[in-house]
């Protein structure tokens, strides 16, 4: 029986600065209202905050409030509070926790969370996104502006497309002005792009140190650091240095021969959001087993920045559109995922997919066994397939969950002594 | 034909699987082929223009055992998605030679590009509809879009959409849409004489027929139905909401008719009556079913309008057929349905209009649960 597997105490830098960049920007939505600054929701998926920013408008993202809940282990009540108010059990538990924030009084003018000004909802692949914001706006009476961002249905954005993305979002710097009074300065925009692309840079830098053996750091479950800088404050000087830091860092481990565990006997892609309200427990269920997540597809839902596409800002309007058509998983079919994944298992040389299915998220789940199906049958890649939920706790049934991760990797195991002994 | 000559044949055509569908209409037309479009909204004009056999996508019903479908997508997926994958794999979608998804959700985005995948034989194109209904960029984008659809179709049959082969057959469709709307109206102002079951069969009949044999059987039943006899009853009269997607058993639009509904509206096969009127006839078609696309929809769960709150489509349907109530029924796990059904609950309760929840599955046998919900409900409205 080999050693033992532990978590190394390990999360230093990266995670500190991570913890302070996020903080600073609560506190800054926190005095949002106190100060008359304007504010705009945005969702994640192939986010456009760079423009906000541009236009003067404070970002904030319900589905960072969400999350936050369900990692605080306050999740529940919200849900239900929301489904007492006729949610159906089987709708995105994100939006319920959102939505329940309202009805608990957490959420609206004088409260933790304020109302946004504009509502902009960026619909870049989640239909779900569309009916959040509608609810949003209805709740809070701020204008809704429906960023419609046609999904992805060629190798590269056709010009049609780009250019009603482009139309839209001349339209929202036009909107954004009449709210701030304030005249939209495409220099400025174009300064907030060559930052953003800064830190598109670095965070592509740290996701291919988790290349090496062992990789310095959990790019599923660690990822979760520099997902809150590279989608919440992309395009601001301190997450261009965040990710320098964040790549001196790794850079570092992966020098020294560290990674996140004591030991990597298994490299892993994972598919889908992790469980937030058992972040924790779930990890651990890895780890005994040396396991660790060399990528991820939650990690390029802002975007996928590790394939090389960079914002331009000598195309700034162009070059956010693209973005949010093409580069990133969202906007993507799941079948042009399994070619995302495909490369990961490749290039990152993992052992196996963990595939994490989320009853919330349909638009990560549906059709997961086909997923399952390809990888195994047709690549002949192990594959495990576990479900649960990223906020609603009742989904999370870790006796279940662990059995089969337990006997997922104790197959592995015996494969690899079988392999070894010929 | 008489009206019960065409509910027998409309019957019977509904039960035929579209393997069946299209190796009949293809005997008479060698060469032929077929493109079916999943729910809600696809443009059978288009199709129809490159001279295919337009046909709605509708999942397995309850006929349909799932053997592999299954173990593709998850227990808590609607049984539409399941079943429409498990009749490529069954074979019975053979014959069917090309299949249009589109953004109505989650799902159904997954589920088009995994029935490619699956069936790669099969051409298999997926459309974006616009969200956004004021830019002044949308209606050029989706026109662009359509164009893209029949570029698809030249491609991949050789088989053109011209600019006047579309305007014919945008007339076609008005004509059909203009008799479904007749038949839909008849039904609110007479529900005894037409009842929402019958009136089910003959539209879904309508879209696997070829529209001009549909524009006959429809005109044969208008014909018909005022000599009809039958006799008003005492019914509460009420929207049916929800059901714009995965398909009620025939069974349960029995059930809720007979436990005392008269069914005067109701979103079911909405995407093939789409538009409030007809699209326009002068200009570039593509321009113009692009633009009857965005402005002249009914209200749709599948489709965000910023011109009008949620609730208010539900409302004036409410009160343009003069109904009592109305009846959620969202298809199990149908999240576009789930969602709305909370600003409508609440749109509905500021305008003091009555309504109950009842979700249903395709593959649902038995309704006397739902039979007694409802009687209660209609009891304790009739009896109020
Ligand atoms: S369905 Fe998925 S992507 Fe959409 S809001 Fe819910 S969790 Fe987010
Ligand atoms: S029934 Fe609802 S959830 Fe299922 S495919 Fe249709 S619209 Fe989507």
């Amino acid at each position: 029986m080999p050693a033992p597997v532990t978590e190394r105490a390990y999360q230093g830098r990266v995670h500190e600065e991570s913890r302070a960049l996020m903080s600073s920007w609560m506190a800054e939505l926190g005095r949002a209202e106190a100060e008359a600054r304007v504010t705009g929701a945005l969702m994640i998926s192939g986010n456009c905050v760079e423009l906000l920013r541009a236009c003067h408008l404070l970002p904030m993202f319900p589905e960072v409030t969400a999350l936050q809940a369900a990692i605080r282990h306050k999740s529940l009540p919200l849900i239900l509070k929301a489904e007492q108010a006729g949610y159906s059990s089987d709708n995105c538990a994100y939006v319920k926790a959102d939505i329940g924030l309202f009805l608990d009084g957490g959420m609206g003018p004088g409260k933790a969370v304020p109302f946004p000004s504009l509502v902009v909802c960026n619909y870049v692949g989640c239909n779900v996104y569309v009916k959040w914001f509608e609810h949003l706006a209805d709740i809070s009476g701020s204008r809704l502006f429906m960023l419609d961002v046609p999904f992805a249905r060629s190798d590269a954005p056709a010009p049609d497309d780009v250019r009603y993305v482009v139309a839209q979002l001349e339209e929202l710097i036009a909107l954004s002005e009449s709210l701030t009074g304030r005249t939209f300065d495409i220099d400025e925009l174009r300064e907030i792009l060559d930052l953003s692309a800064r830190a598109q840079d670095g965070y592509s830098r740290c996701k291919h140190l988790t290349k090496h053996h062992p990789a310095p750091f959990d790019s599923y479950f660690d990822s979760i650091n520099m997902m809150g800088p590279i989608n919440v404050l992309r395009g601001t000087p301190e997450a261009a240095t965040f990710f320098e830091h964040a790549v001196e860092e790794f850079e570092g481990l992966a020098a020294q021969g560290l990674g996140p565990l004591s030991e990597e006997r298994f490299r892993m892609v994972v598919e889908g959001p992790p469980p937030y309200p058992f972040y924790k427990s779930f990890r651990n269920l890895f780890t005994k087993w040396g396991a660790v997540g060399v990528q991820s597809t939650y990690s390029t839902v802002g975007g996928i920045w590790e394939f090389g596409f960079r914002h331009d800002s000598r195309r700034p309007l162009e070059s956010i559109a693209e973005q949010m058509l093409r580069e990133n998983l969202t906007n993507r079919s799941i079948v042009a995922r399994y070619a995302q994944i495909k490369r990961y298992v490749e290039e990152w040389e993992a052992d196996a997919l963990v595939i994490h299915s989320i009853k919330s998220c349909r638009l990560f789940s549906a059709g997961q066994g086909d997923m399952r199906e390809y990888f195994t049958k047709e690549l002949g890649v192990p594959t495990l397939l576990v479900e649960s939920d990223l906020e609603d706790p009742r989904y999370y049934a870790e006796a279940q969950i662990r059995n089969r991760v337990d006997a997922f990797f104790e197959a592995l195991e015996h494969k690899r002594v079988v392999a070894g002994a010929h | 034909m008489t009206v019960d000559t065409v509910l027998a044949e409309c019957r019977d055509r509904i039960a035929q699987p579209l393997s069946v569908v299209t190796e009949t209409w293809k005997a008479g037309h060698p060469g032929g082929r077929a493109v079916a479009v999943y729910p809600v909204w696809a443009p059978a004009e288009v199709i129809h223009a490159a001279g295919m056999l337009p046909l709605s996508l509708l999942g397995g019903g309850s006929s349909v055992e799932l053997t592999h479908a299954d173990a593709r997508f998850q227990s808590f997926v609607c049984s539409i998605a399941k079943s429409t994958l498990e009749l490529g794999f069954q074979r019975l979608l053979d014959g069917v030679d090309g299949l249009v998804f589109s953004n109505i959700c989650d799902v159904a985005r997954n589920l088009g590009s995994i029935y490619r995948r699956n069936f790669p034989e099969t051409f298999v194109e997926y459309l974006h509809l616009p969200q956004n209904s004021t830019s002044a960029s949308v209606v050029p984008y989706a026109a662009a879009e359509l164009r893209r659809l029949a570029a698809g179709f030249e491609q991949a049959f050789g088989l053109k959409v011209t600019e006047s082969s579309l305007a014919e057959s945008i007339d076609i469709y008005n004509r059909l849409r203009a008799r479904m709307r007749a038949l839909y109206e008849l039904r609110t102002a007479e529900p005894h004489t037409l009842s929402t079951t019958e009136l089910y069969t003959v539209l879904r009949a309508s879209t696997v027929t070829p529209p001009e044999d549909a524009i006959a059987a429809l005109d044969a039943l208008l014909a018909g139905l005022p000599a009809r006899d039958a006799r008003p009853r005492d019914r509460l009269r009420v929207v049916l909401e929800g059901v714009f997607c995965e398909q009620p058993p025939l069974g349960l639009l029995e059930i809720l008719e007979e436990a005392g509904c008269a069914i005067v509206d109701d979103d079911l096969l909405m995407g093939w009556r789409w538009f409030t009127g007809d699209v326009a006839t002068d200009g570039d078609p593509f321009a113009r079913l692009a633009s009857a696309y965005v402005n002249q929809a009914l209200p749709s769960s599948t489709r965000h309008e910023s011109r009008e709150h949620r609730s208010a489509g539900l409302i004036a349907k409410v009160r343009r057929a003069r109904a009592d109530a109305v009846i959620f029924m969202p298809a199990k796990f149908c999240e576009p349905a789930l969602f709305d059904y909370v600003l409508m609950k609440q749109g509905l309760e500021r305008a003091a209009i009555p309504h109950m929840l009842v979700e249903f599955e395709e593959k649902m046998w038995t309704f006397e649960r739902t039979r007694n919900e409802i009687e209660t409900f209609v009891e304790s409205m009739l009896f109020d």
